[in-house]
C-alpha cells in the first residue's frame, strides 16, 4: 500500500545538487508530490523537503539512495506527529460583489490573510498543514480558483520539551 | 609555490600514487597532455575514447588500484560515457577527467561544449565542475578516495580550460574531509550472531558469492568460511573466481545461463547467505520464486543493494572482508561443527547427483564448437590467463568453461552488458600485469565495436590475444529468436565482417583461423605463445545456443537444456 512520506534532508548548497536529488527520483522512478529547497542560516548548507508516496519497500529504498548522495548531509523521515508541518499557499479566487462576504467569512474562520484586491478577486494567503488546505481549498472551488502557488510541505521534527 | 592547475593535477595524481593514464587529447586538454608529457606517468593513447575508459577499467580490476583516464571536452567526454557507465554498474575504482570550455562560455554552446557533469549525473558515483583553481586539488584527492572507498565506482571531474591555465599559489592537501560521505566498514556484531545461529540450524544452506568478495579482496575470507562452515558456493558472473573453482563446495556460477546445480540448490536451500551480491535479475529470475525456502543473509557494503530487489531475513551493512573476518573469528569460537557433516549429508548427496545428470555439456561433431575452443583455452593456459570477455554468448561460454581460480582473472563488463569491452581492458589488464597472458575471448560482433583498439595494442607492444568465436551472427540475439521469435533472425546475421587475419596483420599483429575441430589446438599454441599482439578467428558453429537457459522473467530453476 502506498503510504506519503515526508523526508527532510540538509544538503551541501552548491549548483547541480537539486538535479541530483530530482535525478535520482526520475531516474528510479521514484515519486515527488512536493518538493521545496532554500538556505539555512548556514549560507553553504540548505535544506529540501520533499513529501512522496509510495510502498513501503520503496520508502526505504528513497531514504537510503538520498542518503548514498555525496552532497547530503543527513536526511529525516518525518512522516508522524513527532514533527511540525506547514504549507502556504497564495490563492486568487474570483470574489463578485455578491460573494465578497462569504469569501471574507471563510478567510477569517481559517485565520487566513487576504493580501491582493481588486474589484473582481481576492489573492488569500494560507498556511497551516495538508488538512486545513484541503478544507479551504474545497471551500474556494465553489467561487472559481483563478491561480494558486503552493510551497508544498516543510517540515521541522519536534525538539524534546 | 606557484603552479597551474595543470601542474597541480600531475602532483596530486603523483601523490595519489597514479603511473599510467588512458586517454585522448584535444583542445580542452592540450596544456594537461603538455604537462603530462614532463611527468614519468605512463599514458596510453587508444583510438576512441570508450576504449580508454574501458582499458583503465581492466587496468583497476586486474591491479586492484583506481583507473584513471583524461579525455577532451563535448564529443571526448560523449564518448566516455559508455565506459563510464559500465564501470558504475560493476562498480569499478576510477577517475575520468574531461576537458571543459573556458568557465565563460560554459553554457553558450561554445564550440565542443557539453554538460557532462549532467550527462554523467546517473552512472558516475559522484562528479565534479571545477569551478575555482583553489579547489582542484581537494577535488581530485576527494574523487580518489570517494572512488575507492565503500562501494567503489566511477568519479568525474570536468575541468575548465582556464581553470587548468591558471597559475595559483599551491597549498598541498592532505586529509580529505567529506562530512556527508561515511561508509559503513563494520559490520553490526548482532546481525553477526544471527547469521551464526542460521548457519548452525541449517540443513541445506548455500553461499551466493559476487563482485563485491573480489572488490573487497576478501577472497581468501570467502574460501575460509565456506570450508568451516561446509557450504557450498556459487557466484555471479561478477563473482567468478572469489572461490576457487577447483574446490569440491563449487557449484558454477548462478542465474540465466548458470549451472543446473547452482540454480537447483537456490530453489532448494534453506538458507542463502548472498555476499557482496545485489541480486540482479539475470541472477533471481522471477524474485517472487527466488529461494523461496530460505532465510536469506545479505551482507554488502552498499545498504541500497540491500532489500532492493529481494526481500532479506538478515541484512548485515558492511565490507565483505571485515565482515568475512569476523564471522570466521565466531566460528572458531561459538559454532559446534561436529554435527555438520551428518546434517548436510543429504544436501550434499543431492547436489551430487545434480552435477551427475546435468553437467555443462555439448555435441562434438566436425564444425568447431565454441565451447570447445574455450575449454581448449582453459587447458593450455592452465587456468592462469587473465580472461576478458565482449558480451553476448562469447561471454557466457567463457564464464561456463574456463574456470577460474583467482579473483581477477575474469574481466567482463556484467551490469551493462557492453559490446566492445573486451579488447580495450584487455589491454588495461596487460598494461597492469605486463608478465600475464591476457585473453579476450570475443564474438565477431563485439569485436567490431572497438577493433580500432588492435592499433593502441601494437603502439604499446602489448601482446594481448583475441580469441574470435566467430559464429558469424549476433549469437546471443539469434539465440532469443531461434527460441522466442519462431526463428526470425532479424538483422542479426553478421556475415558481412572483415576478413579479421587480414585486419590483423593490417594492424600489424599475427592473425590466425582455425576452420575445423582439429587445428583448434595449434592455432591456440601458437597464439598464445607469441610475443606479438594476435588475432585468432575459430570459424565455429553459426547455430550454437548457450545452455542451460532461464527465459527472462521465468523462475531461475526453470531452465531450458541441451
Ligand atoms: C553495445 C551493445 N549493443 C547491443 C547489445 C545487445 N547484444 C547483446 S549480445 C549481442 C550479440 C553479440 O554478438 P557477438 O559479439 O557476435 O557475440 P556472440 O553472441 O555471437 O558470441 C548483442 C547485439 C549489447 N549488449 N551491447
Ligand atoms: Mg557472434
Amino acid at each position: 500500500m502506498k503510504e506519503e512520506h515526508i523526508f527532510s534532508m540538509l544538503v551541501d548548497n552548491q549548483p547541480g545538487v537539486l538535479s541530483r536529488i530530482v535525478g535520482l527520483f526520475s531516474g528510479r522512478g521514484f515519486n515527488i508530490e512536493s518538493l521545496n529547497v532554500a538556505v539555512t542560516c548556514e549560507p553553504n548548507i540548505s535544506r529540501i523537503t520533499i513529501m512522496t508516496k509510495a510502498n513501503k519497500p520503496i520508502v526505504e529504498q528513497i531514504e537510503k539512495q538520498l542518503n548514498k548522495l555525496v552532497n547530503v548531509i543527513k536526511i529525516r523521515d518525518l512522516t508522524g506527529p513527532d514533527s511540525v508541518k506547514r504549507e502556504m499557499a497564495l490563492i486568487c479566487v474570483n470574489a463578485r460583489p455578491e460573494n465578497k462576504a462569504e469569501i471574507l467569512r471563510i478567510v477569517d474562520i481559517f485565520r487566513c490573510k487576504v493580501v491582493d484586491v481588486g474589484t473582481e478577486h481576492y489573492t488569500i494567503e494560507v498556511t497551516g498543514d495538508e488538512g486545513k488546505m484541503k478544507a479551504i481549498l474545497s471551500l474556494l472551488k465553489h467561487f472559481g480558483v483563478k491561480k494558486i502557488a503552493r510551497t508544498g510541505i516543510i517540515a521541522l521534527f519536534r525538539e524534546p520539551k | 609555490m606557484e603552479l597551474t592547475g595543470a601542474q597541480i593535477l600531475m602532483k596530486v595524481l603523483k601523490e595519489e600514487g597514479v603511473d599510467t593514464i588512458f586517454g585522448y587529447p584535444g583542445g580542452a586538454v592540450i596544456d594537461l597532455y603538455d604537462e603530462l608529457d614532463r611527468t614519468d606517468i605512463r599514458h596510453i593513447l587508444v583510438r576512441h575514447e570508450q576504449g580508454a575508459v574501458h582499458a583503465a577499467d581492466g587496468y583497476a580490476r586486474a591491479s586492484g588500484k583506481v583507473g584513471v583516464c583524461l579525455v577532451t571536452s563535448g564529443p571526448g567526454a560523449t564518448n566516455a560515457v559508455t565506459g563510464i557507465a559500465s564501470a558504475y554498474m560493476d562498480s569499478i575504482p576510477m577517475v575520468v577527467f574531461t576537458g571543459q570550455v573556458p568557465s565563460h562560455l560554459i553554457g553558450n554552446d561554445a564550440f565542443q561544449e557539453v554538460d557532462i557533469v549532467g550527462i554523467t549525473r546517473p552512472c558516475v558515483k559522484h562528479n565534479y565542475l571545477v569551478q575555482r583553481t583553489e579547489d582542484f586539488a581537494r577535488i581530485i584527492k576527494e574523487a580518489f578516495y570517494i572512488a575507492n572507498s565503500g562501494r567503489p565506482g566511477p568519479v568525474l571531474i570536468d575541468m575548465p580550460k582556464d581553470m587548468v591555465a591558471r597559475k595559483i599559489e599551491y597549498k598541498p592537501t592532505t586529509e580529505v574531509k567529506l562530512k556527508a560521505y561515511n561508509p559503513t566498514y563494520n559490520p553490526n556484531k548482532r546481525q553477526l550472531q544471527r547469521v551464526i545461529k542460521l548457519i548452525e540450524g541449517a540443513k541445506r544452506p548455500l553461499i551466493f558469492a559476487g563482485g563485491g568478495v573480489s572488490l573487497s579482496k576478501a577472497s581468501s575470507e570467502l574460501t575460509e568460511f565456506a570450508r568451516k562452515a561446509q557450504i557450498p558456493v556459487t557466484a555471479s558472473l561478477m563473482g567468478l573466481g572469489v572461490f576457487p573453482a577447483s574446490d569440491p563446495l563449487w557449484l558454477g556460477m548462478l542465474g540465466m545461463h548458470g549451472t543446473y546445480r547452482a540454480n537447483m540448490c537456490t530453489g532448494e536451500c534453506d538458507l542463502l547467505i548472498g555476499i557482496g551480491v545485489r541480486f540482479d535479475d539475470r541472477v533471481t529470475g522471477k524474485t517472487d520464486s527466488f529461494a523461496s525456502q530460505a532465510d536469506i543473509v545479505h551482507i554488502d557494503i552498499d545498504p541500497t543493494s540491500i532489500r532492493k530487489n529481494i526481500p532479506v531475513s538478515v541484512p548485515v551493512v558492511g565490507d565483505c572482508k571485515i565482515s568475512l573476518q569476523k564471522l570466521n573469528s565466531m566460528m572458531d569460537g561459538q559454532l559446534d561443527l561436529s554435527g555438520v557433516a551428518e546434517n548436510r549429508k543429504e544436501w550434499f548427496d543431492h547436489i551430487v547427483s545434480w552435477k551427475s545428470t546435468r553437467p555443462l555439456d555439448y555435441e562434438q561433431t566436425d564444425v568447431i564448437k565454441p565451447q570447445f575452443v574455450v575449454e581448449k583455452l582453459y587447458e593450455l593456459t592452465k587456468g592462469e590467463a587473465i580472461v576478458t570477455t565482449e558480451v553476448g554468448q562469447n561471454q557466457m561460454w567463457s564464464a561456463q568453461f574456463y574456470h577460474f581460480e583467482k579473483p581477477g582473472h575474469f574481466i567482463t563488463s556484467g551490469g551493462l552488458g557492453c559490446m566492445g569491452f573486451g579488447l580495450p581492458a584487455a589491454i588495461g589488464a596487460q598494461v597492469a600485469c605486463p608478465d600475464m597472458l591476457v585473453v579476450d575471448v570475443a564474438g565477431d560482433g563485439s569485436i567490431q565495436m572497438n577493433s580500432q583498439e588492435f592499433a593502441t595494442a601494437v603502439q604499446h607492444r602489448l601482446p594481448v590475444k583475441v580469441v574470435i568465436l566467430n559464429n558469424g551472427y549476433l549469437g546471443m540475439v539469434r539465440q532469443w529468436q531461434e527460441l522466442f521469435y519462431d526463428k526470425c533472425y532479424a538483422s542479426t546475421n553478421m556475415e558481412h565482417a572483415p576478413d579479421f587475419v587480414k585486419l590483423a596483420e593490417a594492424y600489424g599483429a599475427v592473425g590466425l583461423r582455425a576452420a575445423k575441430p582439429e587445428e583448434v589446438e595449434d592455432v591456440l599454441r601458437e597464439g598464445l605463445f607469441s610475443p606479438h599482439t594476435v588475432i585468432m578467428d575459430f570459424v565455429v558453429e553459426r547455430e550454437e545456443s548457450v545452455y542451460p537457459m532461464v527465459p527472462a522473467g521465468a523462475p531461475i530453476t526453470d531452465m531450458l537444456l541441451v
